[in-house]
């Protein structure tokens, strides 16, 4: 396949319907980044928690043959191991990012255990009957020509991922129990001194992230493949955290960023379709993290650099033209 | 007492209602071990303003923690209103009408005014925000007790006055009716301190009851109705404002006579160390802070800075020292230029700074006392070993100067942020006096602290001029400008407008009309005194 096959292809409606397939198991994590660094107790195991709950959604939906059940068993298995988290570091004074990294290790070590003791697999879950969620097919929108094709037959993570943004924006700024997360996040004695309790907003906050990353890893195993695999987040509660920082800590800019990130996934699958070493193209997502997040600093240095340059100049105007000194 | 007829507030309050606020017998020792009150009787009058002085680590910020919730006895009882308290969290205190305003700022920098003020108790429709509300209430709150704030301003960008009418107005919002304001004046500026003092009369008036911390006699016979002063975590005693006199409360807080007046041989001016030359400085607004100021400081000479504050005094000493570039001007120290160099190379030119604000400039308040005695020279012998610090070194070092400098502290590993004010700028005038400056700056070099401190930092000041350093001296605190300098500049709107070669002769009266701008010396006169 030649180059310009690619380039036409990365303009088509399957391909953009494909990023927007890709970005969702990064950016429910990232919200859930999003919430807790802004409460002050970032959850770095976001990816752990993802693969708990991919493996949680998928035995539960094979032994009771229920995805419904699948789903809900996962997201209490998400929302549990952030609780362990935030009880290790608010109650028992951990360092919370010690206790992310071993929630991650344990995570990964776990899965594949567990995964062995239920199937006698290390590799993958195939052997079992677990379901997949729906996919939604919008009536007379998907007749609309390309963005029919973009929109509709997504699966449900993908709108829940985008109503769920919103639902953040609103609560961050449009509820009180938002303004008292970020204002623990950002000066936790003025919030005590209101009153406001600090160590359970926090644990509320680790507890939204685990709901919200368990989604993103019920999305891996439930609908972006039909099984699960062994580390199968593959670094994606990092990327989301990244994706926190390019979007500015705001909820629609760590959505834009988990898109950008997930156009770059949807472009490493394309391009493995030409001769070019694999290894190499799947490096590109976390090449252009890596791009994105320098890109990112040398931008807010320069807008301060031209800030400071103006200024300056603005002054040297006002001393030439007439200070009558 | 008559039914019906309305008694004298006075008599009522002293003969049928029991105090608004009473302790009795207080004692707090926190968990490591420091004992901050020791049997500890306090009592406050509904309506009045009372005064609570002591040194720095006296434990009054203790007490009345204690009082608001944040902090529990260890032993000994509250009452508030006559009926004995339990409180087990500020929001207690905060239900009981006790709202306090603390030593360090609580607020939320990138929230607005109003958001600040409602946080905690937001009004809500739904479950949402109603912010035009919070904005409203905020203005109706901030007319009604004359506490002028934007309500949509960002706290970040606001000043420290205006901060501090936000704290205020943060009690007020959630129904206080005892105010407990914790060194309010220490951050202020003599004009918001004023402002200040009218704002708490108002609050008096409209029914309120104040307590206020100061270090500040005059402040306390200026504004308040009675005074309690303490000493190492004891009341020393309670009387009535107009029986004090500022030598009397002075006595008490101490336990001995503080030098007022400063001892010191004459100036013996020895060369040139720093010349300034047209420096002029226009800041991010445009507005031209440092108009054209030259002057010069010799070798064995204090130039002291006379000048309301305001008055480009801050910016002239962040320019000196490199926190702050210049717009055009020169600087220099034993003539190499100093402008628009990095604080380090102003440093290396063997220049020292006690910064007007210690406790983001001065000190890293989480590092240890030892770190903080170091951090202008960790890079060199014989602190450096190859590529890492030797802290054996630090430690003996940091041991000596705690010692020397008599810094309250068990040890020198402890973090910073452990110590009181008076003691957290011991760490700061050890460090920058023991790296053997030819050129001292110190800004505000007692502001805030205790009256044992200050006379430490004064007489050290003095020593250091009288082995030869030069030292330039910002305060606002004119006394301490026209006792210590042996030279004074007065400033007015960046501007110098006087010089005085002879401090001691100089009527207060005849300077502050240089600092108001009402007098202005000719050029001539001043050239040949610069
Ligand atoms: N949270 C705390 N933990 C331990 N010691 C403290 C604490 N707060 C204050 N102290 C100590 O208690 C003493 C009294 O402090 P404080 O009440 O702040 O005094 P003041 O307000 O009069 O300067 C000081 O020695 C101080 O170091
Ligand atoms: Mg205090």
């Amino acid at each position: 396949m030649s180059f310009d096959v690619v380039l036409r292809s990365i303009f088509s409606a399957a391909f953009l319907a494909s990023v927007l397939r890709i970005s969702t198991p990064l950016i429910l994590p990232a919200l859930g980044g999003l919430i807790t660094d802004l409460s002050g107790a970032i959850n770095i195991a976001l990816e752990g928690i993802m693969l708990v709950s991919a493996f949680t959604g998928v035995i539960v939906s094979a032994y009771s043959g229920s995805v419904g059940l699948g789903v809900i068993a996962g997201v209490i298995s998400g929302i549990l191991i952030s609780y362990v988290l935030g009880w290790f570091h608010l109650h028992m004074k951990t360092d919370i990012i010690l206790a992310g990294i071993a929630i991650n290790i344990l995570a990964t070590g776990g899965t594949i255990f567990l995964l062995f003791v239920l199937t006698g697999d290390k590799g993958n879950s195939q052997s079992l009957a677990s379901g997949t969620v729906p996919n939604i097919h919008l009536p007379f929108i998907q007749d609309i020509p390309f963005i029919g094709r973009v929109i509709s037959g997504q699966h449900v993570f993908v709108w829940i991922a985008f109503l769920l943004t919103w639902l953040v924006a609103v609560y961050l700024y449009r509820t009180p129990w938002g303004s008292h997360l970020r204002a623990v996040g950002e000066n936790p004695d003025a919030a005590e001194t209101m009153g406001i309790n600090v160590n359970r907003t926090r644990m509320i906050a680790l507890l939204i992230s685990g709901f919200l990353a368990s989604f993103g890893g019920l999305t891996m195993s439930m609908a972006y493949l039909s099984f699960f695999q062994r580390e199968m987040t593959a670094g994606r509660g990092f990327i989301a955290l990244a994706a926190v920082y390019l979007g500015g800590r705001k909820p629609w800019g760590t959505l834009a960023a988990a898109i950008l990130f997930g156009f770059a996934d949807a472009l490493s699958h394309q391009l493995g379709s030409l001769r070019v070493p694999s290894q190499l193209v799947q490096t590109i997502p976390y090449v252009v993290t890596i791009l994105a997040l320098v890109i990112y600093n040398l931008r807010e240095q320069a807008i301060k650099r031209d800030r400071q340059r103006k200024f300056y100049e603005q002054q040297q105007a006002e001393m030439g033209s007439g200070g009558g000194l | 007492m008559p039914a019906g007829g309305k008694p004298p507030a006075g008599y009522l309050m002293e003969v049928c209602v029991p105090p608004i606020i009473e302790l009795k017998d207080i004692y707090k020792i926190y968990p490591n071990g420091v004992m901050a009150n020791k049997g500890v009787d306090f009592s406050v009058n509904a309506g009045e303003i009372h005064a609570l002085v002591g040194e720095n680590g006296a434990g009054k910020s203790t007490l009345m923690k204690i009082i608001y919730g944040m902090e529990k006895p260890t032993e000994g009882k509250v009452f508030v209103e006559g009926v004995e308290r339990h409180f087990n969290s500020s929001r207690d205190a905060i239900d009981a009408g006790i709202g306090m305003v603390h030593q360090n700022f609580m607020l939320v920098p990138s929230f607005t005014v109003a958001e600040n003020i409602v946080l905690g108790q937001e009004p809500t429709k739904n479950g949402l925000l109603k912010k035009r509300q919070a904005i409203d209430e905020t203005l109706q709150i901030s007319q009604q007790y004359g506490l002028r704030v934007d309500p949509e301003a960002i706290v970040d960008t606001i000043n420290v006055g205006m901060r501090q009418r936000v704290e205020i107005l943060k009690a007020l919002y959630r129904g206080a009716n005892i105010l407990i304001l914790d060194e309010p004046t220490a951050v202020l500026t003599p004009q918001e301190t004023q402002e200040l003092f009218s704002a708490i009369r108002k609050l008096v008036d409209q029914g309120k009851t104040v307590v206020f911390i100061t270090h500040k006699l005059r402040e306390v016979k200026e504004v308040s109705d009675r005074v309690t002063v303490m000493r190492k975590g004891k009341a020393i005693g309670t009387l009535p404002t107009e029986e004090a006199t500022r030598e009397s409360l002075a006595r008490m807080m101490v336990g001995r006579e503080v030098l007022m007046r400063v001892d010191k041989p004459p100036s013996e001016r020895g060369r040139k160390v720093m010349e300034v030359q047209n420096l002029s400085y226009v800041d991010e607004t445009g507005r031209r802070v440092l108009n054209n100021v030259s002057f010069n400081i010799y070798a064995g000479e204090i130039l002291g800075i006379a000048g309301v504050e305001g008055n480009g005094q801050t910016e002239l000493v962040e320019i000196l020292t490199g926190l702050r570039p210049a717009t055009s001007g020169d600087a220099l120290v034993n003539g190499n230029p100093v402008l628009n160099k990095t604080p380090r190379e102003v440093r290396m030119a063997k220049v020292s700074h006690i910064p007007e604000d210690r406790l983001t400039n001065g000190l890293a308040l989480e590092a240890s006392i030892n770190e903080n005695l170091i951090v202008d020279r960790y890079f060199r012998s014989p602190f450096r070993k190859g590529t890492s610090i030797d802290y054996k070194t630090v430690r003996d070092f940091g041991a000596q100067s705690i010692k020397e400098y008599g810094i309250l502290t068990p040890d020198g590993d402890l973090p910073v942020a452990s110590l009181s004010g008076g003691n957290m700028q011991k760490v700061i005038v050890a460090r920058e006096f023991t790296s053997d400056p030819e050129l001292l700056i110190a800004a505000q070099p007692t502001r805030g602290i205790d009256v044992g401190a200050t006379e430490f930092v004064r007489e050290q000041l003095v020593q250091k001029r009288t082995e030869g350093t030069a030292v330039l001296l910002v305060s606002a605190d004119l006394g301490e400008v026209m006792s210590l300098s042996d030279r004074i500049i007065a400033v007015y709107e960046g501007e110098i407008t006087g010089v005085f070669p002879d401090a001691e002769s100089l009527g207060e009266e005849e300077l502050g009309l240089y600092m108001l701008g009402i007098k202005k010396q000719p050029a001539e006169e001043m050239e040949v005194l610069l």
